[in-house]
């Protein structure tokens, strides 16, 4: 469904995408792990064309990702996005930033709108939040608004930009639990994340970037457990063995 | 003091006709430099290069030429172009044009506050341009933008008096032409000076409010 063939990004003088191919299919849960600074979310961002890429090409069911083209819209309206620092409308209420894609965007009705927003933040736990304001809520109460928000849009597939990093470790569980349910109901996700357990547990296949490039790949328990490239080892072992 | 409020009595109708005329002036050039000013503050951010040079061009000449000047160009140069505008009028556009440079860097400095996240969030539920600008940047730009727009406001009230120069009756030239007739200059530029300090009082403490807001959040 979502496809990159032989993508490169450049910023200035450093190139941090080196030709990444791989693609997603519907349903599955990819998530990509791999140090700070790899291209994790350079990838993400020009899925949905936040970033424009150099070389390649980036599809989403044939439709090319070109972010100076008019299509971009579409492609955003069917690829949502769920930023690490939230990025929720601070001027508007949980309700209204979860209906205002739907409504101003792709202008559907309003009370159908309204009432499957409600649906929504029933659904990530957050139904009587509707009418607070974003700073009111706590870090992992805002992500699960944002998620809310990307699924309003009914979007073909989510993309998650390590939504759990700026988050106090208690607050993790909530919005990883949110995350989980949303894979068992079969939506295809492209998650950038450190966290390890919920990759093998939920994720179908896990991607290892390094560099600017795909070092491996494979579904996520062999991956995780039994890492084949010797990068691969040595990020798993600094992240599940700080100390 | 006596003599003062016999004057004050005396002299207050005529100086309350310019009071009139410096709020009509006063408020249309408001209005005029905000539109303006967003105008030239919404090019300057479009992220298109000819536009954005283009306004920056034209806030820095309109900001390297005095007011005064500018009204006598409006007033005493056009008509010779062939366009002919009345004192009001000239007064009106020119304070205007003048403040439109101020208010647009005052804009713009507000759309550029707002968290590029913001925006990123803005573009990926597919918000364009035109919507990001009025769902998502404006109103957040507003909360910062207002205590210095506020500023401006008690200073187009004080400045609408270069309007005097090219004959618009308003309070200053009102007051200025009794003292000329009468002689009793102390009177008359105290009462002067009373009255545009009650007006910029209220403006004062809607800019107190503008800041108390804006620093709440």
């Amino acid at each position: 469904m979502i496809e990159l063939t032989d993508v490169h990004k450049s910023f200035g003088q450093n190139e941090v995408l080196k030709g990444i191919t791989a693609n997603v299919e519907k349903g599955e849960v990819v998530c990509i792990i791999g140090p700070s600074g790899s291209g994790k979310s350079t990838i993400l961002r020009c899925i949905n064309g936040l970033e424009s890429y150099d070389r390649g090409e980036i599809n989403i069911e044939g439709l090319k990702v070109d972010r100076d083209a008019a299509s971009i819209v579409k492609v955003r309206t069917q690829v949502s996005m769920v930023f690490q620092r939230f990025n929720l409308f601070p001027h508007r209420t949980v309700l209204e930033n979860v209906v205002e894609g739907p409504l101003f965007v792709k202008r559907e009705p309003r009370v159908q709108v309204l009432e499957r927003g409600r649906a929504l933040l029933a659904q990530v736990g957050l139904a009587e939040k509707a009418d607070a304001h974003p700073p009111q809520l706590s870090g992992g109460q805002q992500q699960r608004v944002a998620i809310a928000r990307a699924l309003a849009m009914q979007p073909k597939a989510i993309l998650f930009d390590e939504p759990t990093s700026a988050l106090d470790p208690e607050l993790v569980g909530d919005v990883l639990g949110v995350m989980r349910k949303l894979a068992d109901d079969g939506m295809t996700m492209v998650v950038v994340t450190h966290e390890m357990g919920f990759a093998r547990d939920v994720a179908d296949r896990v991607l290892f970037i390094d560099g600017g490039v795909i070092v491996e790949q494979g579904p996520a328990k062999t991956l995780l457990n039994q890492p084949q490239h010797s990068r691969t080892q040595d990020f798993l072992r600094r992240v599940l063995h700080p100390l | 003091m006596r003599g003062f409020w016999h004057d004050a009595v005396e002299f207050f109708p005529i100086l309350m006709s310019g009071v009139a005329l410096t709020i009509v002036v006063t408020i249309g050039s408001l209005l005029l430099s905000t539109v303006l000013g967003l105008i030239w503050a919404m090019m300057r951010v479009s992220g298109i290069k000819v536009l954005s040079m283009l306004s920056a061009s034209l806030i820095n000449v309109i900001r390297g030429i005095p007011i005064i000047v500018l009204l006598f160009y409006l007033y005493f140069v056009m008509p010779d172009l062939g366009v002919t505008l009345s004192a009001l009028q000239a007064a009106i556009l020119g304070l205007g044009i003048a403040y439109s440079a101020y208010q647009a860097e005052n804009f713009r400095a507000g759309i550029e506050a707002i968290d590029k996240g913001q925006i990123e969030a803005a573009q990926s539920i597919g918000m364009g341009w035109w919507v990001t600008m009025r769902r998502v940047v404006l109103p957040q730009a507003v909360r910062i933008v207002l205590p210095p727009y506020g500023n401006v406001m008690i200073m187009m009230l004080k400045d609408s008096s270069q309007a005097s120069t090219i004959t618009v009756a308003e309070l200053a030239l009102q007051g200025k032409l009794i003292a000329s007739s009468t002689f009793k200059n102390t009177n008359v530029f105290t009462m002067v000076a009373l009255m545009y300090l009650t007006m910029s009082i209220p403006l004062i403490l809607l800019v107190r409010h503008f800041e108390k807001r804006a620093g709440k959040k």
